[in-house]
């Protein structure tokens, strides 16, 4: 056959009308469902009485900005709002990126045993699931756990650190699990560092702090901002790390959002109020989403 | 302090803190690893006394554990072979058609990437109470598919980009249906970012503890996930040894898959899209 039958053909195919239709129906019709629309009934719901017991599980009641005003004089709201910044700052923003890139920094020109050594290691808290995650880190840190062990043998005397500093213990926790994935990133991003422009640097006597700030951090600037964003919104949605290990307490002192949300609709039974919830989360979620995406667009 | 003093201590430094930052990532690991060997294993790390497989033939031999690694199996196979299947679908018109939003429909499907699970969650507790799949497996591996499914079309639209046209083309000459033609031409050649897409969607629902902990009800269908939170819960604080053995058992998948997606990916580590399973 000639190939301008084979293009015909293919023309004719392609233009076929509506068969793309039938090719993304399948995916389109199930995040409808499953994913779509339960975006909207947060909105919906979050405008409800909705709940699992007593008399407001009979009848669903629109009570308009109800629920927002209860999260307005919900003192545990800003709590866990608090709470939510100090996690997504200390363990994404600041802990993940800063190790991820110190230790891709510090990990580039090594020797190649002892990269791959170091970087299995750090890989392995990335790899592992949040719940082992949270086993490893919870022992680590208990009363009679591996740290404070290594604390006595130097004659340091036991911390409790779950009840003393949890919010610390969490972030560590998160740092431990997270950082894999932005020492990746930065390795990607200073292997792309053109050599030249360093060693011309170097010849020009510039320090090694001076081509770090001068050179290195403002050629992967970009790099930065999207995984800032990125792990940002990784961060954002951690429920079953915080929650293996802290429960969300002592008191209220690792109540993030989310665990405040599960905490309300499915301990209290108030789902309408734990979608109001829910929605700040979104919204947090969709706005830095949005700033994702115009990053990677550039 | 000469200069002689100080390039050695930039020589050497580097290494230094690189090694206590391994140490720290290793602690914690190398405590689970331990106690699964140990039998009297404690809260803290120390060497067993004797070293045995016990834990692991308990945790093995219980049949209520049988049954949660395999509820997980099939809820992460499960949903990896429908978002492939599914996401090929899709990504097929979106990468060899030339549609009028196809940016647009793009961008969402990214900005649907990076949205938290966890936000959507109570919705989906109540849609899924309304459409009666509360507490049933297969509900929760179509939530899965749902909530992976922008990944899976984002990636497949990707890399079925890089497979050339007149492959195709040539199969239509021989007669082969569009179908055909990507079973047999299409797919075959995508396979590394078929098995990417397919390793990553599986770890993802393999790890993930949120959602079959709203969506399930009844402790015979909870996934290895749930089934160790409530080990933790229950014997955590008495059986250190079971309990790591269990974790172990239950992490292996996940590095395992981890290691064989290494072979497939094999430039880089792109940044687009792989936010999550």
């Amino acid at each position: 056959m000639s190939s301008v039958t084979a293009n015909v053909l293919y023309q004719r195919r392609r233009r076929t009308n509506f068969t793309w239709f039938y090719f993304l129906f399948p995916s389109i019709a199930i995040m409808l469902v499953f994913f779509i629309y339960p975006i909207l009934l947060t909105f919906l719901y979050s405008f409800t009485n909705l709940a699992l017991t007593g008399e407001a599980a009979k009848e669903l009641k629109f009570i308009g900005f109800d629920n927002y005003v209860h999260m307005w004089e919900d003192p545990t709201v800003r709590i866990s709002i608090w709470n939510t910044l100090v996690f997504l700052m200390g363990s994404a923003v600041i802990g993940q990126q800063v190790l991820g890139f110190i230790i891709a920094l510090l990990m580039k020109h090594k020797n190649r045993t002892f990269r791959r050594v170091i970087g299995t290691v750090v890989l392995a808290g990335w790899v592992t699931p949040e719940i082992v995650c949270a086993l490893c880190l919870y022992s680590f840190f208990g009363d009679e756990g591996t740290l404070n062990m290594i604390l006595e043998f130097f004659g340091i005397s036991a911390v409790t650190w779950l009840y003393t500093v949890p919010m610390l213990t969490i972030i560590l926790a998160n740092i431990w699990h997270g950082t894999a994935f932005s020492m990746l990133v930065f390795q990607a991003a200073l292997d792309d560092v053109p050599n030249e422009i360093e060693e011309a640097a170097v010849v020009d006597g510039a320090s090694r702090w001076q081509i770090l700030y001068r050179i290195v951090l403002p050629y992967i600037k970009q790099t930065i901002t999207t995984n800032a964003m990125l792990v940002t919104l990784q961060t954002l949605g951690v429920f079953g790390l915080i929650y293996a290990m802290t429960g969300g307490g002592p008191g209220t002192s690792t109540t993030t959002l989310p665990i405040f949300m599960y905490n309300q609709a499915f301990v209290n039974y108030q789902l309408g109020y734990g979608t109001a919830i829910s929605l700040l989360l979104l919204i947090m979620g969709v706005v830095l989403s949005l700033f994702y995406i115009r990053s990677v667009k550039e | 302090m000469n200069a002689k003093q100080r390039k050695i201590i930039y020589r050497i430094m580097p290494y230094a803190i690189l090694t206590f930052i391994g140490i720290c990532f290793l602690l914690p690991l190398l405590w689970v690893l331990v106690s699964s060997l140990d039998t009297n294993a404690m809260q803290s790390l120390k060497m067993p006394h004797k070293v045995t497989a016990n834990n692991y033939i308990d945790v093995v031999s219980s049949r209520p554990n049988q049954r949660a690694f395999g509820i997980g199996l099939l809820m992460s196979l499960g949903q990896a072979l429908l978002v492939v299947v599914i996401g090929l679908l899709a990504a097929y018109p979106l990468s060899r058609y030339q549609l009028k939003y196809k940016k647009s429909f793009m961008l969402t499907i990214l900005f649907m990437t990076s949205l938290p699970i966890t936000a959507v969650m109570v919705p989906v507790y109540q849609l899924f109470l309304s459409l009666k799949l509360y507490d049933n497996i297969f509900g929760v591996i179509l939530f899965y598919v749902a909530s992976a499914m922008p990944y899976g079309i984002w990636m497949l639209k990707n890399f079925m980009d890089s497979v050339p046209n007149d492959m195709e083309e040539a199969a239509w000459v021989d007669g082969a249906s569009v179908f055909a033609g990507i079973r047999k031409v299409v797919a075959p050649l995508m396979i590394p970012g078929i098995c990417t897409v397919a390793i990553f969607t599986f770890s993802g629902s393999w790890g993930n503890f949120f959602v079959p902990y709203i969506l399930l009800n009844t402790p015979e269908k909870f996934p290895a996930s749930l089934k160790l939170y409530q080990f933790f819960g229950q014997y955590g604080m008495v059986d250190y040894g079971k309990l790591a053995a269990f974790s172990v058992l239950y992490a292996i998948p996940s590095v395992m898959l981890y290691i064989l997606s290494q072979r497939f990916m094999s430039k880089g580590f792109g940044m687009q899209g792989g936010t999550k399973g």
